[in-house]
């Protein structure tokens, strides 16, 4: 890619802001190399915290699945699996970091209000002002037969019991005035009268009246993390959220056409346009030279696509078990199976399986690809891969023309696929100055240059906007 | 002895077995919420009350214990606030504490308090199981109740009205979380590079837990606890017997902690004592009188030793007869701890009643309780033949 004059761009001082996501499950993760660490020891938890923090990133992200994934019923046994309660975890870390965001990723679905957003709230303070809360939502009675709610929500309703859920978990981390708690032990009251809100809420998800127990933190509110694609999805976002974890950060055109949506639809809600910050996730894959990279990036995907995780990709979009296939053998035979439900959880759905078998079998054809070939191929893509510098110049391009603000990077190595990006891009960045030399602020929401909470604004910041 | 359980490729002392006899005749827990048990002692805390609420009071406090040598803390909880005005009305959950505690500390055990009358199970059973592991093994849990309706209100959920009710959710919760700890083998990541396999499935289990008024599938999403089953404390009168590792029982006088640690039932047992004492700067009845004077200081049918560290020290010797264990209450944290810490642990260390837990020791091993086979597990191969 061509070096664009930094000040002939949309965005010429634009940032680019790095988050880490410890994923704990997919085949992403390489489980299978000598230097794959353990999923659970808290050690590798720290060991990433502390190279991003050192890295100077923004946040480290932890997912949450609330059932154990199954393929045709039987639990999934390929991929990496078993994490720790992510705000357990990350309270751990905030012990241990002093900067960086610690983002949990909770269900709405089958958590309480009074509950999470306490969580939430007691993970600001002890990070003091570094928490924030990807919110997802699940609708399955699959994963509600884990809990005592069981699988009670309509698939329309996980965005409307989303969005009441985070009305009470705002009015509780505003229930408590600034400065409400006493500054000497003579004071009459501990926390000065009416200084703490009693918290009502009646609606169709949720009927609570209670008590906040909690101060707001250093940075007002939890930071807002949404990931969903649909449009239902980017709407909620566009209402509710401070940072997108979108899936478009491949290809240039595609993010910035994601980035436009949002744009238009922060304004259509009122909102600045500048109000989210876009981090897609992203594998960042690095080498010396190009060459380099391309090898590194084949050791990669061979070791990710195993056989056995070939086969269960390429069942995934046939419809049929094909688990007692030959990987290296050609793509199976018969026509994909497009079926209802085939008992898989927790895996991402193909929308037309038929067009995707044939553009495998078009591509595959003329070099021989083997049926894992093709999967490592053709299947599920992600990531950038290159050297250094070829990556700073990219990645200072997608930032300067509104394309993304940065990236959600999940490491394939865990503990230490961070550190090349961390020794060798970062620096690339700096010098381009697309990236911070220092923490500048000491909050998440700091760090991601991000205004108020929704809540605390004012009605002139609100007309300012509009 | 049985050979170490290696814990995440290090050493780790976590025995399948019972231990010798020679483990110290008395375990030391205190309860570290707040700024003390006395609804009033902020009024005599060391630090501002806009303080309480900050991680450095949460690590500080827990420093101390550690220092002086405690086997284990406990942190009180519920959905409700603390107190009422004028005394403190907030407080960080037990479990987010805990887990930053376990962060800033080495040897000491972290229970917790995490009720079950609205919880989800679930939940519960994965954050202790991953407190277990961010503490590598130091994990305890302090089962008790939400007794007040506010909390179903606060919860938004039906009232679980009366005692029996109650203690039906504590013992349901228990079992889901306990369950759910086991069904993970402890092997169950086998990494098999030749099958391509991370998990062995065969080494994962349903619960397919079915109570009165919930079930619960399972697996875990969380292996198994470094310590197998976390360290269960609470009240025997409340939870059955069999579901807890350590009885908390109450009484106030001698006689009564006697007769009820005696029919307690469980592993271990621990008596419950509320302490003020004397400081250089006043006497213990001098503070709880200053205190009465904001409030007076409820009665939780727990001992209560208000007086000299020297009286503790002949009073904690008595109790060693009868209990395994005492959890303290201090009056006032910033004032009483120093003196559990400057004059009574070590009084008690020289007779060598009590015994510091030693870093990278699992708390289970520090209270002589064994790691538990897997329910699961045991049903096809006895444990130690794996």
């Amino acid at each position: 890619m061509t070096r664009t004059d930094p000040l002939d761009v949309p965005r010429p001082h634009a940032q680019l802001h790095f988050g880490v996501f410890f994923q704990g499950v997919n085949h992403w993760t390489i489980w299978s190399a000598p230097e794959s660490g353990s999923q659970i020891d808290p050690a590798s938890f720290r060991k990433v915290a502390q190279t991003a923090e050192r890295g100077l990133f923004d946040a480290f992200f932890l997912g949450e699945g609330l059932r154990l994934r199954e393929v045709d019923g039987k639990i999934h046994d390929l991929d990496v699996a078993g994490r720790p309660d992510a705000l357990t975890q990350l309270a751990a870390l905030a012990a241990v970091t002093r900067r960086i965001g610690l983002v949990s990723t909770s269900n709405s679905t089958f958590n309480e209000p009074a509950d999470l957003a306490r969580r939430l709230s007691g993970l600001d303070l002890l990070s003091e002002g570094r928490a924030g809360w990807n919110v997802v939502t699940t609708d399955n009675a699959w994963t509600g037969a884990n809990f005592r709610r069981g699988g009670y929500l309509d698939h329309a309703d996980r965005y409307r019991r989303a969005e009441e859920f985070l009305t009470v978990a705002r009015a509780l981390w505003d229930g408590w005035a600034d400065g409400a708690v006493a500054g000497t032990q003579t004071a009459s009251n501990w926390a000065a009268p009416g200084a703490v809100r009693q918290v009502r809420h009646r609606g169709p998800q949720f009927d609570v009246d209670l008590a906040p127990t909690l101060p707001r933190s250093a940075q007002g509110h939890p930071v807002i993390f949404q990931a969903g694609d649909s449009g239902e999805g980017r709407d909620f976002a566009a209402r509710n959220a401070d940072v997108i974890f979108s899936a478009h950060g491949n290809d240039f055109d595609d993010a910035l056409a994601f980035a436009e949506d949002i744009r238009t639809r922060l304004r259509a809600v009122g909102r600045p346009d500048d109000d989210l910050r876009i981090l897609p996730g992203t594998e960042i894959i690095i080498g010396a030279t190009e060459e380099e990279a391309q090898e590194k990036k084949r050791w990669v995907r061979l070791q990710q696509v195993t056989p056995a995780t070939a086969l269960g990709i390429a069942s995934l979009l046939w419809g049929i078990d094909l688990s007692d296939r030959d990987a290296d053998g050609p793509l199976p035979a018969e026509d994909p199976v497009v079926a209802e439900n085939d008992g898989s959880f927790g895996a991402r759905r193909i929308a037309d399986p038929r067009a995707v078998v044939a553009e495998w079998r078009a591509k595959a054809e003329a070099p021989g690809w083997s049926l894992r070939e093709t999967v490592i191929a053709l299947g599920p893509q992600r990531g950038h891969v290159g050297t250094p510098a070829g990556l700073a110049d990219k990645f200072a391009h997608f930032v300067r023309h509104g394309a993304l603000d940065g990236f959600n990077v999940t490491p394939y190595l865990i503990p230490d696929g961070l550190d090349d990006i961390v020794d060798l891009l970062v620096p690339e960045l700096q010098e381009r100055g697309v990236y911070r030399t220092e923490y500048t602020g000491t909050t998440l929401r700091d760090h991601l240059g991000l205004r108020e909470p929704l809540t605390h604004r004012t009605a002139a910041d609100r007309r300012q906007a509009s | 002895m049985a050979p170490p359980f290696a814990l995440y490729g290090r050493e780790f002392t976590c025995s399948r077995k019972e231990l010798p006899l020679s483990r110290p005749a008395l375990h030391l827990a205190v309860e570290l919420d707040g700024d003390g048990a006395h609804p009033a002692a902020w009024r005599r805390a060391a630090h501002s009350p806009d303080q309480l609420l900050t991680p450095r009071r949460v690590a500080q406090v827990a420093a101390v214990a550690e220092n002086a040598g405690f086997t284990l803390i406990t942190l009180d909880d519920g959905v409700l606030p603390p107190g009422a005005a004028p005394n403190p009305v907030g407080r960080i959950g037990a479990v987010e504490r805990a887990a930053f505690v376990a962060a800033s500390t080495s040897s000491i055990g972290i229970a917790p308090v995490v009720p079950l009358t609205y919880a989800e199970p679930f939940h519960v059973s994965s954050q202790l199981a991953s407190l277990d592991h961010v503490s590598a093994g130091r994990a305890g849990w302090v089962v008790t109740e939400e007794d007040q309706p506010e909390a179903a209100r606060a919860w938004g959920r039906p009232l679980v009205e009366g005692a029996e009710a109650r203690a039906r959710e504590s013992r349901d919760g228990v079992e889901v979380a306990r369950a759910l700890w086991d069904s993970w083998e402890d092997d169950a990541v086998i990494r098999s590079v030749a099958t391509s396999r991370y998990l062995d499935r065969e080494r994962l289990h349903y619960i397919d837990f079915t109570g009165e008024t919930y079930a619960v599938k399972g697996p875990a999403i969380v292996p198994r606890p470094p310590q197998g089953q976390v360290v269960v404390l609470g009240r025997p009168d409340r939870v059955p017997a069999a579901q807890l590792d350590v009885g908390l029982v109450g009484g106030h006088d001698l006689t009564s902690i006697t007769a009820a640690a005696a029919a307690a039932g469980t592993a271990r047992v621990f008596a419950e004592v509320e302490v003020a004492l004397d400081t250089p700067d006043a006497t213990a009845a001098a503070r709880v009188a200053d205190l009465e004077r904001h409030a007076p200081w409820p009665d939780q049918g727990r001992l209560r030793h208000i007086g000299s560290a020297e009286q503790l020290v002949a009073l904690l010797r008595e109790l060693s007869r009868h209990v395994d264990g005492v959890r303290l209450h201090p009056l006032v944290l910033d004032e009483d701890l120093a003196v559990l810490s400057r004059l009574v642990l070590p009084a008690l260390s020289e007779r060598r009643l009590v015994a510091r837990p030693l870093p990278g020791t699992s708390l289970r091993t520090t209270l002589g309780l064994a790691r538990p086979a897997n329910r699961f597990a045991a049903a096809s191969l006895p444990e130690d033949a794996r």
